[in-house]
């Protein structure tokens, strides 16, 4: 086991240099010239040339990556070009409204995609199971910024259920870990309902049955454990996913996290801080998926890590 | 809409002596009050020295005070931290007379040691300040911008109360410069308190303060009640909320919880505000020192031939553009918005003429028209108008395809000598940083932005032109401003006969506010604090 981990652990690392080096060198083949939009456009091509050097861009772009890797690895992600300010403090005080935001999202998706899924699977052929199925097919489909600007509407505007976007209150996280939990319920609600079905014709709830239990506790007790291990697992997974939700739910919310940070970065071409909202990015990818892995074998041993 | 100002009203505020010209207070005013604007960009910054965002440039304006400042809702200069000044007879040299018992934020008196300090700083090359060139006239420039002297040496400390700028070449726009927010007067203690974050720990000496300040979500503005200006501001507080889509903006304000939408009114909902009179009534409308405009590459054929430019400029029809962006706009037809100064009012321009286009396009010998590319930036209204010139271009034969692509590389490419035969302006057109005719040629017509990396993407250097720009600024005389502007209208006139570009609308601004907001109309459309003048607005209930 220690020693998976430990394989596992150098493998991450590897990919996270892999995806330092691959958006380093994508970032700065854009055609927009750093320099420029720091001196401004009154600026003499002297002044152009000074930056330059300050900030080190003068160098091959080898050159420049090597530096901004010795930063990295003590910590400092560097600095924004045009809020002048470290990346790493923007990133810091931005990163507990998105950790929150996915908490909210995943315990949407949970509630929503397992009732919905144990709901359809005991009303396995009903009308009750197809429109569930039906239903969570939709949400998985739906655009976010689509549902979340519907959600917007109808619970915030039109019944002033929820503040209408903004940060702060519990009030305020419902609607955005809806919008983000939406889809991941759709997934859930169909893995939960072909394992409860799988579970449900499983001889040990036979035997249950046979010994008289009643129908209720047939289910919550021996059906239901059983069958939601392997979607439990998947939770890791969900953290990739959603790193890539939070850009566009957190626009649409106005919820401070760093998917807002990143759009507004992309929009004004801010490369330091694009760079490192991707690797915070790939960080908890890496580790989501690290997670799910370890989580695995402890639900079902039947599964060996080697 | 209300004009806001004629180029007669600024020769006034020139002439005047500079005491006597300031601002009426609004009668109605009361003080106290908090209220809050929404914006979607978090702030970037707001060290005078780097912001230069229309977003962060009203906040910075009120934060912090230069020498001059501008009579609110108005492009009339009036002193600002100073209290007079003379200008030498040569113009050269400028004596700023400063204010007494002036304080920072932090409570020290300011002094004109701090004058020296932040010119010094905002053109020291390790400031990385992108104002810098504006200070390029004051001696010493070169040496200091290039780290080879420690500070301007055009820039003295005479006494506590006064200080003396020697330039090297008489200016008339230097007054202006000195009240950009790039000339603001910043205390020495705080910045190097701050470290690098200067931007995020702001000390000035202006009617706000900085409160609070949390990354992503707002920033609080708190009234100074040390400020010198007296009675001013007159709201105690500002929030500033940051991460909020226009649209939901929108929808706060008609909630109740917005005052200002700091973005303005998403275009998809402007037909619908605009039509509903009690939205409609809440909407301010005014001009803005911005021309959106076509480039022709002068440099490359078939462009380099006057005829094909004029009859380009015969060929597009302005009213369906404006019609593509909800009529947000006046048709243009030169270089300068009707509300800068030296805008020449009775010039017709060049009259949509499509059959007139095609016998002067025939004389230059392309009866069949030609082939060319017209780039343009690739957000929404854009591709959407360079479709419509698209149009209007096929008409005479000229067969344009469209080259939609992200802003820089737009700019990028219209930088580059013989890469963009037509540019459509739109996302990335020139607004003036300062109200004066002067900043509408030098880098978008004159020979200086003219090479790579510049910004004068039709390539366009008439020499003959530049000589008389150069002589328009070396009058400095406040005695000459008249002729002055007349010069200017001069040479705007001799470029639309060579025709680089085609002048297309003046965007106009609309800012809506709600209910409770009031003040004069004309601080909802400052043309220097967008979107309101946050100095004199106040709030009729609390």
């Amino acid at each position: 086991m220690a020693a998976y981990v430990f394989r596992r652990l150098i493998v991450s690392v590897l990919i996270l240099l892999g995806v330092s080096f691959i958006t380093f060198f994508l970032l700065y083949a854009l055609p927009a010239d750093p320099v420029r939009q720091i001196a401004g456009r009154s600026a003499t091509a002297q002044t152009v040339e000074n930056i330059r050097q300050q900030l080190g861009l003068d160098q091959p772009l080898l050159v420049q990556y090597w530096r901004y890797l010795t930063g990295l690895v003590q910590g400092d992600l560097g600095r924004s070009y045009l809020q002048r300010t470290d990346v790493g403090t923007l990133i810091a005080a931005r990163l507990p409204a998105s950790l929150l935001l996915m908490a909210g999202a995943i315990g949407c998706e949970l509630v929503l995609g397992l009732t919905m899924g144990v709901i359809a699977a005991l009303k396995r052929g009903t009308a009750t199971d197809q429109s569930l199925m039906i239903a969570s097919f939709v949400g998985v489909s739906a655009p976010q910024f689509v549902v979340g600007l519907l959600l917007l509407y109808v619970f915030a505007v039109q019944l002033g259920w929820f503040p209408i976007g903004g940060y702060g209150t519990w009030a305020h996280l419902v609607l955005p870990s809806l919008t983000l939990g939406i889809m991941g319920s759709g997934w859930y609600s169909r893995m939960m309902r072909s394992s409860m079905v799988d579970v449900l014709r499983a001889d040990y709830i036979r035997t249950a049955r046979a010994k008289g239990l009643t129908r209720r506790r047939v289910i919550l007790r021996h059906a239901l454990p059983n069958a939601i291990l392997p979607v439990i697992a998947m939770i890791g997974i969900d953290i990739g996913i959603f790193m890539g939700g939070i850009v566009v739910v957190e626009s649409v919310f106005g919820w401070p996290g760093i998917g807002q940070l990143a759009w507004q970065a992309i929009q004004r071409v801010d490369i330091p801080i694009i760079m490192g909202v991707t690797l915070v990015s790939a960080c908890a990818i890496v580790l989501g998926n690290l997670l799910a892995d370890l989580v695995t074998p402890l639900i079902d041993p039947r599964i060996k890590l080697r | 809409m209300k004009r806001l100002l004629t180029s007669t009203a600024l020769i006034a505020a020139l002439a005047m002596p500079a005491i006597a010209q300031d601002y009426t207070p609004d009668p109605n005013a009361q003080p106290g009050g908090a209220i809050t604007i929404t914006y979607k960009d978090d702030v970037a910054t707001l060290d005078p020295a780097i912001g230069y965002d229309w977003q962060n440039w009203s906040m910075i304006k009120s934060i912090f005070d230069g020498l001059m400042d501008y009579i609110p809702g108005t492009t009339e200069l009036r002193p600002g931290l100073a209290e007079s000044y003379e200008i030498s007879e040569d113009g050269l040299t400028y004596t700023f007379k400063l204010r007494d018992g002036v304080t920072f934020h932090n409570g020290r008196e300011m002094t004109a040691e701090d004058v020296k300090y932040s010119l010094d700083r905002v053109t020291d090359p390790e400031t990385q300040s992108p104002g810098a060139g504006f200070f390029g006239a004051i001696e010493g420039y070169d040496a200091a911008a290039s780290g080879e002297a420690e500070g301007l040496s055009g820039v003295k400390v005479i006494d506590d109360q006064t200080i003396e700028i020697t330039l090297t070449r008489p200016d008339a726009t230097f007054l202006h410069v000195m009240a950009l927010n790039f000339a603001s007067v910043v205390p020495q203690e705080a910045v190097e308190a701050a470290g690098g974050d200067f931007g995020k720990e702001p000390v000035g000496t202006g009617a706000f303060k900085l409160g609070e300040w949390t990354i992503g979500q707002r920033l609080v503005f708190e009234k100074f009640e040390d400020h010198w200006r007296e009675g001013v501001p007159y709201l105690d507080q500002i929030t500033f909320e940051v991460g909020q889509e226009p649209i939901v903006a929108l929808l706060r304000l008609q909630n109740g919880e917005v005052d200002v939408p700091g973005d303005g009114i998403p275009p998809a909902k402007f037909v619908e505000v605009m039509n509903d009179p009690a939205q409609a009534e809440r909407v301010v409308e005014g001009g803005q020192l911005h021309t959106g405009y076509i480039t022709m590459n002068t440099q490359m054929p078939p462009f380099d031939d006057v005829k094909v430019r004029q009859a380009v400029n015969m060929a597009i029809n302005k009213d369906r553009i404006i019609q593509i962006i909800n009529g947000r706009a006046v048709p243009a037809n030169q270089p300068l918005p009707p509300s800068m100064p030296g805008y020449t009012e009775n010039y017709e321009g060049y009259q949509y003429d499509i059959e007139a286009a095609k016998a002067l396009l025939a004389e230059a010998g392309h009866p069949d028209g030609f082939e060319t590319e017209l780039f343009v930036m690739n957000t929404d209204p854009n591709p959407r108008i360079a479709q419509a010139i698209q149009q209007d271009l096929k008409q005479i034969g000229i067969d344009a395809s469209i080259q939609s692509l992200a802003q820089a590389n737009v700019i990028a490419a219209g930088g580059e000598k013989e890469q963009a035969p037509m540019i459509w302006s739109g996302g990335m057109a020139w607004i003036a940083d300062f109200p004066d005719p002067s900043n509408f040629y030098g880098p978008i017509l004159g020979c200086a932005g003219a090479v790579p990396g510049g910004w004068n993407w039709s390539w366009y250097c008439n020499e003959e032109l530049d000589a008389m720009a150069a002589e328009a600024d070396s009058m400095a005389d406040p005695e000459q401003a008249e002729e002055r502007l007349g010069k200017w209208s001069d040479v705007y006139m001799k470029v639309m006969e060579d025709a680089p570009w085609v002048p297309v609308f003046n965007e106009q601004r609309y800012t809506m506010k709600s209910e409770r907001m009031g003040g004069d109309d004309a601080l909802y459309v400052d043309p220097v604090s967008i979107p309101v003048n946050y100095d004199y607005v106040y709030v009729t209930e609390q």
